[in-house]
């Protein structure tokens, strides 16, 4: 496919980052925030149902959720879960620390806080809240970010409380597991408007936005701590709101996937249109085709029908090659269908005429079934065979989005999946799903907190580099890399307490840090004070530059012991000058002819051999000096 | 009559009136010279803000003179701090949508049919998305759309008696309730449930238990610790399966019907009489207490735990007594009591006082003298305990020999709010003190048994 040009196609996108915060307690009760990997204690089992609106409604995905069933098991900690995350208490006051980092990220971007916090209850019934609602809450509207001298829109700063992890997964048993330790957790909701206009810049707002939220030094670190919601929309298409991206890295090519995606869509509505179809030569009607496959030698079919199942088909006027047309690498509108068919029929999946026969249906029974069901040759079929409640839900899904190709693109909730194509979740919720959360009553915003954060907000990432290149000289893709770094903290603790090379602390807990760890060092046996004592030693003059590394291996394998312990085991310690020029003359004595031949310039080679000697028990500039005085003299001599 | 066919009904938006809805102060002021109601579309303009949505109610989550509640067209209430420099405009008022709805429910031959009394409380609620307003369900067809599986357990009659919240229920609604119940089960019903708060649900069971005499068929009170407007609301289990139990368990007694526990696995039926609220949230806050439930229900398969007092038999007639004394006290025993509580309840005219003992029984030794002047007044004065868990015995020691010579009656192994509701119930309901003495030590309806066991399935749980 040719390069796509955003611009032409009325690209638009928006992001919603959600970030969780490193506080000391959850949003709505005081436990821990924190997520766990040792078995749980306990477990219990519960149901969610859907409420309607007041106008009767029921959300049609909470719905579909109910009629399957749906048992969720909760596991839970004693000690960092309690009764708010089972739903057996109400929740407490909102965290305050919470609300003050949201301020903070509001003020970075020019957004206005609310003068009451309101939370509300999203209606959300996959079990990933023991509620069935997730809390969330406005706190602050408007406002930009400028990337690359393009101001983008902030619509919303908004605080909610993380969901449950979901654990496994029983589709059988119509069950799921879901762990109580991540559910409450905060989240800040940074939603942008959709004034994104390429893929790469979807990126580079996204890494903007988080590093900003790393400025503030209270978010967590680490996979899963930060989620992306895209949405994405070309003109004449719709919104797609993909939900759930981690890796930021795909962000660009979710977006342009997306895009080539609607394009395609779009594409394949045209080309009906084209060909005359319209919705009234859609209709839903099931045609039972399961004595074509009788003597089937598709083994999918033959385990189908015996266990019982039946094999029914739908027609699709006017449809035929264009449900084996790719909308994304490696994905059809078939596939489409499909997902459709999975979700609203829990069947494994349909075959449609455009990739048939194969899959073991033979030409014959393909001939004979598109006989069957009146097909002709711009006619392509769709076919289920499974339990028959199971294939009329999943045929009639593929009907409902066949309508939906006649007119574009459907606006739907969508997955990503690792390659940065999406799939199917369920349609796209109405804004009709929230309500107050009477339990936790408003917090007002006052003019003094309002103060009080302006008075205190952190320097950003982005002027913290530029002062590290003017206050320490360090190169900027160094001053990048440590203000990025998990070690940011420890290293202005230690270029601030110690006169040391602030290029060599960086250099050391950037780079010497992370290719001791490649060479199987437990690195992360080395406390904050091993690292600080180190330069300590190093501002004496006790330890070489050279020598970090042997000592830095050493305290990792062994970190009960001290610097001076490491010194003394590893014999790197620094050696006086009486003992260097022993060195030094003894190189020279067994190198006479060498120094006699080549004179001063002898001073060269003579440095590289004691150096190598002397590797990390003294610093190059003494050497030089002494290692220039004993040539001479040896000359003179 | 099984007749539950409904008729055309139509339902009306209802608008809250400004004053009723949380707004105070300047704010109200305000909002009135603006002319703006709940629900309608305003813009509010403050500095350099604009803000434009819905205007919500605030009774919910505390009145407030400073700021007004907005619904943004996101779904999400903001508030605005309303000053001199705010200016509020109306921009429309809300359709109001007139729903009608063509119910005809055909009866069920096969299915029992059960009277649903509604006096308040979550179990039948629904929210107003709109105005974030929680209304009762008032009708069959509200039951039948929140909890649509109910059509398979029974033909429903449903009847709402009052609108109140628990802890404002009174011994003369009391009275009321079993009035009604009363009506349904002459009108034919196979068994009567009633939805109610669950603050005061074990009181209000108790009241029944003691006023409807010789019942035919079960009565089933019930109740919900998560409101039904959330996914995760016990409601639907707890009425579905007091449902099961007013239409099919072979009892006819008053029970009361909820979460066994955390999970959504089982329901238990306790004796109207033995049930306690022992937790402030959680869905199995009710236990029976010094008795095992009645009915372990689960899938809609009822296990009987214990014997019921009496089996279902339509052709019982029912008695209904349904008179309360409500000058009767109950008074817990602490260190430091003062006698001028009890002289305050003689002078007040009070005609009972149950006494929430310390241990197996007693009281200060500072009490014992109003106590008997109490007795002496013709008040009847009876011993609980604050223990909760097991029987009074004032033999044991010298202060609980001293208040039984002075006149007080020992209640066994009775709940102190069971006794409360019992003296109401007997004062209104006796000519003479002393019978009412004599029936209090004794058991009438299950309050009282005379044998502990020493293994009380209070939860039903495995423990």
């Amino acid at each position: 496919m040719p390069k796509i040009d955003y611009s032409k196609i009325g690209l638009k996108v928006g992001l919603e980052l959600h970030q969780q915060l490193d506080t000391s307690r959850k949003l709505y009760c005081h436990c821990p925030p924190i997520v766990r990997d040792d078995p749980p204690h306990g477990v219990f089992v519960r149901r969610l149902r859907p409420t309607q609106s007041e106008m009767g409604e029921v959300d049609p995905a909470a719905l579909f959720e109910f009629q399957k069933h749906m048992l969720f098991y909760y596991e839970y900690y004693t000690d960092t879960t309690c009764l708010v995350e089972a739903d057996e208490e109400p929740p407490h006051d909102m965290d305050p620390e919470s609300i003050d980092i949201c301020l903070t990220m509001a003020k970075f971007l020019d957004s206005v806080p609310v003068d009451e916090v309101h939370p509300m209850r999203k209606i959300v019934i996959d079990g990933s809240n023991t509620s069935g609602f997730q809390r969330t809450a406005v706190i602050a509207l408007g406002g930009h970010i400028s990337v690359n001298n393009r101001n983008i829109g902030i619509q919303t700063i908004c605080l909610e409380e993380d969901a449950a992890r979901k654990i496994t997964e029983d589709e059988k048993h119509s069950s799921r597991t879901y762990r109580l330790d991540r559910l409450g957790i905060p989240l800040i909701e940074i939603a942008t408007a959709p004034d994104i206009r390429t893929p790469k810049e979807a990126q580079e707002v996204a890494l903007a936005l988080g590093l900003l939220l790393r400025s503030t030094g209270r978010v967590k670190r680490g996979l899963g701590t930060i989620r992306q919601d895209v949405n994405v929309s070309i003109r004449d298409g719709a919104i797609i709101e993909i939900k759930g991206l981690q890796q930021l890295e795909l962000l660009s090519k979710v977006v342009e996937l997306e895009a080539m995606r609607q394009i395609q869509l779009l594409r394949i509505r045209d080309e009906l249109a084209r060909r005359g179809i319209n919705e009234s030569d859609l209709r839903l009607e099931l045609i039972d085709i399961t004595d074509v496959f009788i003597e089937s030698a598709s083994k999918l079919i033959r385990r189908a029908l015996r266990a019982g199942h039946r094999v029914l088909a739908l027609r699709l006027p006017g449809f035929a090659g264009l449900v084996g047309r790719e909308v994304q690498p490696g994905r059809r509108l078939g596939t489409e269908f499909s997902d459709y068919a999975k979700f609203w029929g829990g069947v494994g999946g349909i075959f449609h005429t455009d990739e048939l026969p194969k899959y073991g249906i033979s030409q014959d029974e393909v001939e004979r079934l598109r006989k069957k069901v009146g097909a002709d040759s711009q006619d392509a079929v769709a076919i289920v065979a499974d339990a028959e409640t199971r294939a009329r839900n999943a045929l009639e899904a593929v009907f409902n989005r066949a309508i939906e190709a006649l007119h574009g693109v459907p606006a739907e909730t969508r997955v990503p999946l690792p390659d940065g194509t999406t799939k199917y979740a369920r349609p796209r919720p109405g804004a009709e799903r929230m309500y107050p959360e009477t339990d936790v009553r408003p917090v007002k915003i006052t003019a003094e907190r309002l103060a009080r954060i302006a008075k205190n907000m952190p320097e950003t990432l982005q002027a913290k580099a530029k002062r590290f290149v003017r206050q320490y000289a360090l190169s900027e893709e160094l001053a990048a890399q440590i203000t990025k770094s998990l070690n940011l903290d420890l290293f202005e603790k230690i270029v601030e307490s110690c006169s040391v090379s602030p290029t060599l602390v960086a250099v050391t807990l950037e780079n010497t840090l992370v290719s001791l760890h490649r060479d199987g060092v437990p690195t992360e046996q080395l406390s904050e004070d091993h690292l600080l004592s180190l330069f300590r030693y190093v501002e004496q003059g006790l330890v070489t530059p050279a020598a970090i590394p042997t000592i830095l291996s050493y305290v990792a394998g062994h970190p009960s012991a001290t610097i001076q312990d490491a010194l003394d085991v590893t014999g790197v310690g620094v050696l006086d000058e009486d003992s260097i020029r022993a060195v030094v003359r003894r190189t020279v004595e067994e190198r006479r002819d060498f120094v006699r031949s080549q004179g001063e310039r002898a001073i060269g080679g003579i440095m590289g051999i004691v150096m190598k000697d002397l590797r990390g028990k003294a610093d190059g500039k003494t050497v030089r000096q002494i290692v220039e005085q004993e040539v001479r003299r040896a000359l003179v001599d | 009559m099984t007749n539950a066919t409904l008729g055309h009904r139509e339902q009306e938006v209802r608008v809250l009136a400004l004053e009723q809805s949380g707004y105070i102060g300047a704010v109200l002021e305000r909002l009135s010279a603006a002319g703006v109601r709940v629900g309608d579309r305003i813009r509010v303009v403050r500095g350099s803000g604009e803000f434009t949505g819905i205007l919500m109610p605030r009774a919910q989550i505390g009145a407030d003179p400073d700021h007004v509640v907005v619904k943004l067209d996101s779904g999400y209430n903001i508030g605005i701090r309303v000053d001199s420099n705010t200016t509020v405009k109306r921009l429309k008022s809300p359709k109001r949508v007139k729903q009608s709805r063509e119910a005809v429910l055909t009866p069920k031959e096969s299915l029992p049919t059960v009277a649903v009394l509604s006096t308040g409380g979550t179990i039948a609620s629904r929210v107003d998305y709109q105005t974030g307003a929680v209304n009762p369900a008032l009708s069959a067809q509200d039951l039948y759309e929140a909890v649509p599986e109910l059509q398979s357990h029974a033909n429903i009659r449903a009847r709402v008696v009052m609108s109140k919240f628990s802890e404002d229920i009174t011994p003369a609604d009391w009275a009321t309730i079993a009035k009604r119940t009363a009506r349904e089960i002459r009108n034919g019903a196979d068994g009567v449930v009633i939805a109610h708060g669950t603050d005061t649900l074990a009181l209000t069971a108790a009241a029944l238990s003691f006023s409807l005499q010789n019942l035919p068929v079960p009565v089933v009170l019930v109740g919900s610790q998560r409101s039904s407007d959330r996914p995760s609301s016990d409601a639907a289990l707890n009425l579905v399966a007091a449902v099961d139990v007013a239409g099919r368990a072979d009892a006819a007694e008053v029970l009361l019907v909820m979460h066994g526990e955390t999970d959504d696995t089982f329901t238990l039926a306790h004796r109207g009489t033995r049930a306690r609220k022992c937790h402030t949230s959680r869905r199995d806050a009710f236990q029976s207490i010094n008795a095992s439930p009645v009915f372990r229900v689960e899938s809609s398969e009822i296990t009987e735990m214990s014997p019921p007092l009496y089996r279902r038999d339509p052709t019982r007639r029912l008695r209904v007594k349904a008179k309360f004394d409500d000058h009767v006290a109950l008074i817990k025993m602490y260190p430091g009591l003062k006698p001028d509580v009890i002289e305050y309840l003689i002078s007040a005219g009070y005609r009972g006082i149950v006494l929430e003992g310390t241990g197996l029984g007693h009281t200060p030794q500072s009490i014992h003298l109003a106590v008997k002047q109490a007795i002496d007044a013709g008040v009847v004065v009876a011993m609980t305990s604050q223990c909760i868990w097991g029987r009074v015995d004032m033999n044991v020691y010298r202060s609980g020999v001293k208040l039984l010579d002075i006149g007080v009656v020992p209640c066994q192994d009775m709940l102190p709010e069971t006794a409360l509701v019992k003296l109401m119930w007997l004062l209104a309901n006796t000519k003479h003190i002393e019978a009412a003495r004599r029936a209090m030590a004794m058991p009438l309806v299950g309050e009282i048994s005379y044998r502990t066991e020493l293994v009380v399935s209070g939860t039903g749980g495995s423990e």
